[in-house]
C-alpha cells in the first residue's frame, strides 16, 4: 500500500451568503457570489494532514471537480498541508449537472489509479446536502466505509471509526483500503498560515478530464425547477381551545 | 488553532441528526427574504489577474486572516471594549503563529520577506475587526515599532527584540510622542545620557499604545545636544527595567479595547548596544517609515468604512419610517452613494501609492494625501451613517457608534491632518519661504 490518502474537496457558495434563486427558477445565483471550501471538506483535509504529521500516512492528494475556479479551493487545501492536487476539469452544463454519482465514479477511478489507502470526504456538501458521494464511492470500489466519523484511529491495517448516529456513537473497525466521511466533530481545521500559503504556490496541481479516467459523467437527472421555500406566514392567536380546534378543522389539519 | 466555538457555526447547517445544541454566534446561511443575495464583497474582482496589486496569494492571505478574525477576535470584541483592554499576548501569539505579524520582515527573523502590498492586504483585512482599537494595536506591533529595527538594527538586537515580536511572543510599543511634543517630534525632551557602557534615560512618553502590556518599547530619545533633527536615537528598552513606570492607563473617547499608557523613565539603565543603527539617526529612521505607517492606516479604515456603509444599508432597508424603509428616501440612498464613491476614490489612491511604493518610489506626498483623506472621510461616513441609524445609532449596541468614536482618532494620531497638509504643501511648493 502506498500510504497515500485521497481527499475530495468541493467548492461551494460560502455558508454566510444569503442564497438567491434566479428569476427563471432554473438554479441558484452563483455569479459574483462568494465561494469557499465546503466546511466538511475542510475537516477532511485537516484529518488527512494530521495523519501525515503523525506519520501514519505518507502523502495527501487533494482532488476537486469543476471549472478553473476550483483551483482556488485546491490551493487552500495545499496551504493547509496537502502535498499535491488533482483538478478534474468539468465545465459548463456538465458542471451544472455534476452530482454525487459522477463524482464518486471519478473518485473511485482516481483511488484505483493513485493506489490510495484511504479516501476521505466531507460527509455532505452544504449546497446540495446529498450525503451520498462517500457511500457511492465505497460501493463502486467495493471498499468498507466509515461514514459520519467523529474519531479515527489506525490500528495496524485496520481503522477504528467512531460514528455519530441517531442513537449516539457507534464504533466500527474496518479494513483498509476504505472510504471515510468526516463529520463536524472529527477535528477543528487549521488556519492556512501565511508561510504555507506561499509554499502552496510551488505544489503541483495535475489537470485531468473525466474521459481520461474512463468516466462517463452524463447525468441521469434533470433539474426541472428551483424554488425558494414558501414565505413564512404570520401566525394567528386564538382565545380558547375550542377556537383552536375549530381553526385547525377549518384548515383541514385535523 | 480555532476554538471549538468556531466550528459551532456549522451546527446550524446540520440536519436533525445532530443531538448537541449549540448557540451560533455567526450568521446562518439563510434563504432570501426580500434582500439581495449580494454579500458584502469588496470591489476586488474574482479573477485575481485583473487586480492592480493583489494576486491569488494576497486573496488567500486575506481569507485565512479573516477566519482568524471571525473565530478568535470578533467574538470577544464586545467584552474587551467593555474591559478597556484586550489580551495582546494571546492575540499576537495567534497572529504570529499564523505568520501575519512579519509579512514584510526579513525571513531570518521569522518574517516572510514579502513586499509591502502584502502588508496592505493584511491591514485591509484587519478592518473587519469590529473595533478600531485592536487593529491599531496590531499595526503598532507590525509597522510602527519594528521597521527601523528590521532595517538598521544589529543582528543581536534583532534576535532579542525583532524575532519574538514577529512570532508574537513579545508585545512592542512605540515611545515617540510626549506630553509636550506630539506633532512636533523634534521637541521631545526625553534624554539618554551615555555613562560608560550604558545609556541612562530620563523622561516620559505619552499615547503609548499597548503600553500597559508591552515587553519592550522602541524609544526615541535625545542622545546629544546637537541640532534637533540629528541628535536623536532609537533605543530598544525592555519595559521591566527598574525605573520604567507605567503611570496610568488613559481613558479615551474611543479605541477602548486598546490600552494607552503614559510611561515615565526614571534613571533607566540600558546597554548601549540596544541602540538601533547609528546614534543621531533616530529622527531620520522614524521619518523613513512614515509612508508605510500612513498607508497602513488608510488600508485599515477603508474596510471599516465599507462595513459601516453596508450595515447602514441593511439597517435602513428594514427599518420603516412613514410606512416605507428609511433606505427608500432619496436623501439616504444618494448620500450613501456619495460616501461609497469617495471610499472607492480613496481605495484607488491607496492601491496606486502602494503599487508605486513597491517599485521603489517615494510616495510621501500620496501617502500623506491618503491619510488626510482617510481621516476626514471616516468622520463623514461615521457622521452621516450615525444619523441614518437614528436613535439606535446613538446606542452602544451597534457598530456605527463605536466606529464614530474610534475613527475620530485618525485625523489626530499617526500624523495630524495639519501635519499632512504641511507635507503636501511642501511638495506643492506653496509654503512661505523662510
Amino acid at each position: 500500500m502506498s500510504g497515500r490518502v485521497l481527499v475530495g474537496v468541493k467548492r461551494v457558495i460560502d455558508y454566510a451568503v444569503k442564497i438567491r434563486v434566479k428569476p427563471d427558477n432554473s438554479c441558484v445565483v452563483t455569479d459574483g457570489v462568494k465561494h469557499s471550501m465546503n466546511p466538511f471538506c475542510e475537516i477532511a483535509v485537516e484529518e488527512a494532514v494530521k495523519m501525515k504529521e503523525k506519520k501514519l500516512i505518507k502523502e495527501v492528494v487533494v482532488v476537486s471537480c469543476g471549472p478553473q475556479q476550483v483551483m482556488e479551493t485546491i490551493r487552500t487545501a495545499l496551504a493547509m498541508g496537502a502535498d499535491r492536487g488533482i483538478h478534474v476539469e468539468v465545465t459548463g452544463k456538465d458542471y451544472e449537472n455534476l452530482g454525487p454519482l459522477q463524482v464518486s465514479k471519478i473518485m473511485a477511478a482516481l483511488a484505483k489509479k493513485e493506489e490510495a489507502l484511504l479516501v476521505i470526504l466531507g460527509k455532505q456538501a452544504i449546497d446540495d446536502d446529498c450525503n451520498q458521494t462517500g457511500q457511492m464511492t465505497a460501493a463502486l470500489l467495493d471498499w468498507p466505509q466509515g461514514t459520519f466519523a467523529s474519531e479515527l484511529s489506525m490500528e495496524g491495517d485496520k481503522i477504528k471509526v467512531v460514528r455519530e448516529i441517531d442513537g449516539g456513537l457507534e464504533t466500527v473497525k474496518i479494513n483498509t483500503p476504505a472510504v471515510i466521511t468526516a463529520d463536524l466533530r472529527l477535528n477543528t481545521p487549521r488556519y492556512a498560515t501565511l508561510p504555507n500559503i506561499m509554499k502552496a504556490k510551488k505544489k503541483k496541481i495535475a489537470n485531468v478530464k473525466p474521459a481520461d479516467l474512463g468516466v462517463d459523467i452524463t447525468s441521469r437527472l434533470e433539474v426541472l425547477r428551483v424554488d425558494e421555500p414558501a414565505q413564512r406566514e404570520a401566525g394567528v392567536k386564538v382565545e380558547t381551545v375550542d377556537d383552536l380546534m375549530a381553526r385547525l378543522k377549518e384548515a383541514g389539519r385535523i | 488553532m480555532a476554538l471549538r466555538e468556531g466550528a459551532l457555526r456549522l451546527n446550524l447547517l446540520l440536519n436533525s441528526r445532530t443531538f448537541y445544541k449549540f448557540n451560533s454566534s455567526v450568521g446562518v446561511r439563510s434563504l432570501s427574504d426580500n434582500v439581495s443575495s449580494k454579500p458584502v464583497t469588496p470591489s476586488a474582482p474574482e479573477i485575481a489577474g485583473d487586480h492592480l496589486i493583489y494576486t491569488q496569494e494576497h486573496f488567500a492571505l486575506k481569507e485565512s486572516l479573516r477566519k482568524i478574525i471571525d473565530q478568535e477576535i470578533n467574538p470577544h470584541v464586545e467584552q474587551w471594549e467593555a474591559e478597556g483592554i484586550f489580551p495582546a499576548h494571546k492575540v499576537f501569539k495567534t497572529l504570529g503563529s499564523a505568520g501575519f505579524l512579519g509579512v514584510n520582515k526579513p525571513v531570518e527573523y521569522g518574517g516572510l520577506g514579502l513586499d509591502y502590498s502584502y502588508s496592505v492586504a493584511v491591514a485591509e483585512e484587519l478592518g473587519h475587526i469590529r473595533c478600531g482599537g485592536i487593529p491599531m494595536a496590531i499595526g503598532v506591533q507590525t509597522d510602527m515599532t519594528t521597521p527601523a529595527l528590521a532595517r538598521f538594527g544589529s543582528a543581536e538586537l534583532k534576535q532579542e527584540f525583532l524575532l519574538p515580536s514577529i512570532m508574537g511572543d513579545k508585545v512592542a510599543c512605540l515611545g515617540v510622542s510626549e506630553v509636550g511634543a506630539g506633532s512636533d517630534v523634534s521637541s521631545i525632551m526625553t534624554k539618554a545620557v551615555r555613562k560608560g557602557d550604558e545609556y541612562v534615560i530620563n523622561g516620559g512618553k505619552m499615547w503609548t499604545t499597548n503600553g500597559t502590556q508591552a515587553d519592550w518599547i522602541c524609544l526615541l530619545v535625545n542622545t546629544s545636544d546637537g541640532p534637533p533633527h540629528r541628535n536623536k536615537s532609537l533605543i530598544c528598552v525592555p519595559m521591566n527595567l527598574p525605573g520604567v513606570q507605567i503611570a496610568r492607563k488613559i481613558e479615551k473617547l474611543g479605541m477602548w479595547s486598546s490600552d494607552t499608557a503614559e510611561v515615565f523613565f526614571d534613571d533607566v539603565h540600558v546597554p548601549c548596544k540596544n541602540i538601533i543603527g547609528q546614534e543621531g539617526m533616530g529622527f531620520t529612521y522614524q521619518m523613513l517609515q512614515f509612508q508605510e505607517e500612513r498607508l497602513w492606516a488608510v488600508a485599515n479604515i477603508l474596510t471599516m468604512m465599507e462595513n459601516v456603509i453596508q450595515e447602514t444599508i441593511q439597517y435602513t432597508r428594514q427599518r420603516k419610517i412613514f410606512k416605507q424603509p428609511v433606505l427608500h428616501h432619496q436623501s439616504v440612498h444618494f448620500r450613501l452613494a456619495e460616501l461609497q464613491t469617495e471610499v472607492e476614490l480613496l481605495r484607488a489612491l491607496l492601491h496606486s501609492a502602494t503599487a508605486l511604493y513597491i517599485k521603489g518610489n517615494d510616495v510621501t506626498k500620496l501617502a500623506s494625501m491618503a491619510k488626510l483623506k482617510g481621516g476626514r472621510l471616516a468622520r463623514e461616513v461615521g457622521d452621516s451613517c450615525l444619523q441614518f441609524w437614528g436613535g439606535m445609532g446613538f446606542t452602544s449596541d451597534v457598530l456605527v457608534s463605536r466606529f464614530y468614536r474610534d475613527s475620530r482618532l485618525m485625523s489626530i494620531g499617526g500624523g495630524a491632518d495639519e501635519v499632512m497638509l504641511g507635507i503636501i504643501c511642501k511638495y506643492m511648493d506653496t509654503l512661505p519661504k523662510k
